[in-house]
């Protein structure tokens, strides 16, 4: 028996049924994805590659307790005995006293959603894509002349099905279609590596959209400049080391927001069930809408709305509708990304931000589109107002305390600052700071124009490792008396 | 899934396959994980999973398919796909062959199972948890950690009569108890669950917690350290992780590119892979199939090797795969996964004694490369940092940065523990290590806890 999708709601029922007498709440979730990746390498193709996955998970909560369980061996028989394995395990739970989970209230939900997009990017053929590919590879290796020794194009797609069902009555489809592209650069000199990418880092998956996506990006206008700009970086000066005022591109806030906002407002981490992985976090409940996090410039918004956003969706994996929640709002700590059982515990109800990496994976809280809402400035207006700083772009190094405080960012290129006036490229450029401190030096957002949301498919978060899709928008963003150059 | 199972879809996908050479991998495993926080257990899960890949081999050209559904209709279709996509790739010019009989070596054991890991029930870990759980509580403090089993298959087949199958088991308990103002972090990893010793871990948790009160912050700057195990393994990873795969130094990307044969670090330091070693978490082969091999890759602190797969061994003529090839939809090339660290004949206890004034580091959170061919790094200390002073460990301190390369620090190893400890190496491979005394350490920052 294979995992047919049109029998996704009559398993969630009768699994539901089999169980509901021997727990307070249960869900169900069905997921089967489809992945393709092609990869091109210097001149060749390094890999293609179709990726098919499905199964489903069933979440119990019984006393308090939860229990997990999931399969991806189809058939009602599993399904049953997964069900009963949850149940199980959350009788084991129950073993060890402490907290237990209540949960908030949530409207029950009957709905099937689908992301749109205008070209299907499983219909293109392979080899229009490769084309395509071996085409803006060639052309990075041209710019980088005899320095770029890796020069890589890669193209990547998923589509996700999946379906929630619950004991509350909710039954959910969704379809989400992800694409996206990207270039890759490494050139050598003597004691030096550095790497420059389009159109940003590692990050084939852009967003909630089809083939146009790739075509809009032109990878192979852009191919040159990105093989040219990873040569030049080996022979640029390195960062200095001091303290400078600091403009962050929109590729690199994207980071910035990730690891100093996102993450800290997660309220699961913030309530320590975290603290055994990648640690907690510093915005504590009793800082809520007391804290100064940042200037008056700085708006930090979830919106799991926004059209297009890798964090965009209908419903979070617990049935609750996508939203869009003010985390920041002009400098004040002013919400936290909830789940049902979290938000419980601060008399609130769920912003709906629960989402499982996949059948096999329980639902954590998870970023949606965190984004930073624009301000007045052009890019133009911001460097001139500056007399002596750094312009760094796309993030290539990160590392950040188990509270969420001290970090330190390094970027694949920066430029000087000088007099108002763009100047040389500088390598190896890297900042750090304190979160608040930071966020209270900024000054200046660019604007509306500048403003672009970028997607981050590579979101680590918990035991075992669910990797989330997110994103996260910002225009360029000027910090006042950053450290710069740490290590050197 | 049964091994008669495993081994049917081997031979179906190969009889499927009208490709030049195939290679078929299944991946199939059941795991456990409870996890804790604030002493309740707030995660507790079970998946069972299967997979298959199919490489096919169209002359130079390569196709890649997976599927999850293990049925004829989809291993039929998973078969056919990979075929299609290798029809329309381009040659990939530096590919050889897939190994053959000869290249794989010969037969392998496979020492990773337990049977009492792969009869772990829940209530087994809850009960585990429970204690850890129950003696911070006893002093006023929370834990959090994973109590983690799980048992897996591995098997692997080609076209040119590579057959391989093995079945492993996986035990963790990790530990972190958190106090008013510090924290303590305690580990146990290996193929037993039966052998894990949950009162060490509860107790080294809690007693390094009970410590680690009331830190001060001391200025960042060069220090003497005395790194505990999981410290060392966190470095060592990172070292495998940046440069020592062949593809790496192919590309001209590692560390080791020209360096082999050269003084690369301290006397002090060696460092080899050995899948097979039982006293690591052993793999006995790769993801070709190919016998895993000994390889030492830094000798005295003279680079000696790097690990391959047989596509980066075909590209260098003589070479041969040492066993070390990745899932073949990883691009990263070979990666060692079973690191050794010489222990030397110290103890904790004469490190610290040997230490005018430095910084004791129980482990380190989130490092991250800033370098790669300097083996930069950066990384906070986490769950345990105490000053030394006068040879005695002092005060606990707040959280410092450290930003450093990590071959010149070792540079200035002045010893190394007798007792070596296993440490998880991103989830999936290990690293045994000794703790390690180093002359010089480079703190770049410091945090406010």
């Amino acid at each position: 028996m294979r995992f047919e999708h049109e029998d996704w709601r009559e398993l969630s029922r009768r699994a539901l049924e089999h169980i509901k007498g021997k727990v307070d709440y249960a869900d169900i979730r069905f997921v089967s994805r489809d992945g393709q990746s092609v990869e091109v390498k210097n001149g060749a193709v390094e890999g293609v590659t179709l990726t098919q996955d499905s199964g489903f998970g069933v979440r119990v909560l019984k006393d308090g307790c939860w229990g997990f369980a999931s399969s991806s061996t189809p058939g009602l028989d599993e399904v049953l005995r997964v069900a009963e394995e949850a149940v199980a395990i959350a009788k084991a739970s129950s073993l060890v006293p402490g907290h237990r989970a209540v949960l908030a209230p949530a409207r029950a939900v009957e709905d099937v959603w689908r992301s749109p997009y205008k070209k299907d990017p499983f219909e293109v053929k392979l080899e229009d894509k490769l084309e395509l590919l071996l085409e803006a590879e060639r052309r990075v290796r041209e710019g980088g002349g005899g320095k770029v020794v890796v020069a890589q194009a890669g193209t990547a797609a998923r589509r996700e099905a999946k379906s929630f069902a619950s004991t509350e009555g909710s039954y959910i489809e969704q379809t989400i279609t992800e694409a996206g592209a990207g270039l890759t650069a490494y050139a050598v000199g003597p004691g030096e590596l550095q790497r420059r990418t389009y159109p940003n880092g590692d990050r084939d998956l852009s967003g909630l959209y089809g083939w146009e996506a790739i075509e809009q990006l032109d990878l192979v206008g852009q191919a040159e400049r990105v093989g040219r700009e990873a040569a030049e970086l080996v022979e640029a000066k390195p960062c200095p080391s001091g303290v400078t005022d600091v403009i962050l591109d929109s590729t690199q806030m994207v980071l910035q927001i990730h690891e100093s906002c996102g993450h800290p407002t997660e309220l699961d981490r913030v309530f320590g069930t975290e603290a055994g992985y990648a640690g907690t976090s510093f915005l504590t409940p009793d800082k809520l809408g007391k804290l100064r996090y940042g200037s008056e410039h700085v708006t930090l918004v979830a919106d799991a709305t926004v059209p297009h956003g890798l964090g965009t969706f209908k419903y979070d994996d617990e049935g609750v509708p996508g939203q869009r929640t003010v985390l920041v709002d002009r400098g004040l700590f002013s919400n936290y990304l909830t789940s049902r059982e979290t938000a419980e515990r601060l008399g609130q109800e769920s912003n709906g931000t629960m989402r499982a990496d996949g059948w096999n994976r329980m639902p954590l809280i998870r970023m949606t589109n965190i984004n930073l809402e624009p301000g007045d400035w052009t890019l133009e207006e911001m460097i001139r107002d500056t007399k002596d700083g750094l312009l760094m772009e796309i993030n290539r190094s990160w590392s950040i305390d188990d509270k969420r405080l001290n970090f330190q960012f390094g970027c694949e290129v920066a430029w000087e600052i000088k007099d108002g006036s763009v100047g040389e490229m500088v390598k190896n450029p890297n900042y750090t700071g304190i979160t608040p401190e930071f966020w209270s030096s900024c000054d200046a957002v660019a604007d509306r124009d500048h403003w672009r949301l970028w997607g981050t498919p590579n979101c680590g978060k918990g035991e075992p490792s669910q990797i989330m899709h997110v994103g996260h928008g910002a225009s360029p963003t000027r910090f006042r008396k950053v450290r710069v150059g740490v290590g050197r | 899934m049964t091994h008669e199972r495993v081994e049917e879809t081997l031979s179906r996908c190969l009889e499927l396959s009208r490709a030049d050479q195939t290679e078929v991998v299944v991946k199939a495993s059941r795991t456990y994980l409870t996890r804790y926080a604030t002493n309740y257990v707030h995660q507790n899960t079970a998946e069972t999973d299967a997979e298959v890949w199919v490489r096919a081999v169209l002359g130079k050209k390569i196709g890649m398919a997976t599927a999850k559904v293990l049925d004829d209709e989809t291993l039929r279709r998973t078969v056919r796909r990979a075929e299609d996509i290798a029809r329309v790739s381009p040659d990939l010019p530096d590919f050889a062959s897939l190994p053959d009989v000869t290249a794989a070596g010969g037969p392998v054991e496979s020492p990773a199972y337990s049977k009492a890991t792969a009869e772990c029930t829940a209530e087994e870990r809850a009960r585990g948890v429970g204690r850890v759980c129950a003696l911070a509580a006893k002093y006023g403090f929370e834990a959090a950690g994973a109590f983690s089993t799980g048992v897996s298959v591995l098997a692997v087949a080609n076209s040119l009569g590579v057959r391989r199958y093995a079945e492993m088991t996986r035990a963790s308990l990790t530990a972190i108890v958190i106090g008013p103002s510090g924290s303590g972090y305690a580990e146990d990893l290996g193929v037993d669950a039966g052998r894990l010793d949950v009162d060490r871990v509860a107790e080294t948790a809690v007693g390094k917690c009970r410590d680690a009160q009331d830190p001060v912050a001391v200025e960042p700057g060069e220090y003497e350290v005395v790194l505990e195990a999981p410290a060392v393994a966190d470095l060592v990873t990172y070292l495998a992780y940046l440069g020592l795969g062949a593809l790496a130094v192919q590309e001209g990307r590692s560390f080791m590119c020209g360096r082999l044969g050269q003084k690369v670090t301290g006397e002090k330091f060696t460092l080899w892979d050995d899948g097979t070693d039982p006293s690591g978490m052993p793999l006995p082969f790769d993801f070709e199939g190919v016998r895993r091999q000994k390889v030492v890759l830094i000798e005295g602190g003279v680079a000696r090797d790097v690990v391959y797969d047989s596509y980066t061994a075909g590209r260098e003529g003589g070479r041969k795969s040492t066993g070390h090839a990745l899932p073949p939809m990883m691009h990263y090339g070979p990666m060692p996964l079973n690191l050794f660290v010489e222990p030397g004949d110290a103890d904790l206890e004469s490190m610290v004694r040997g230490t005018k004034r430095g910084l004791l580091v129980t482990r380190f959170h989130y490092t991250n490369p800033v370098h790669p061919v300097l083996t930069t790094l950066t990384g906070m200390t986490r769950d345990g940092t105490f000053l030394i002073e006068g040879g005695k460990v002092g005060r606990p301190v707040k959280n410092l940065r450290f930003t450093d390369s990590i071959l010149g620090a070792f540079e200035g190893i002045e010893a190394l523990s007798r007792e070596t400890w296993l440490s998880e190496m991103f989830g999936f491979g290990a690293v045994r290590a000794p703790a390690m005394k180093l002359a010089s350490f480079k703190f770049t920052g410091v945090t406010q806890h």
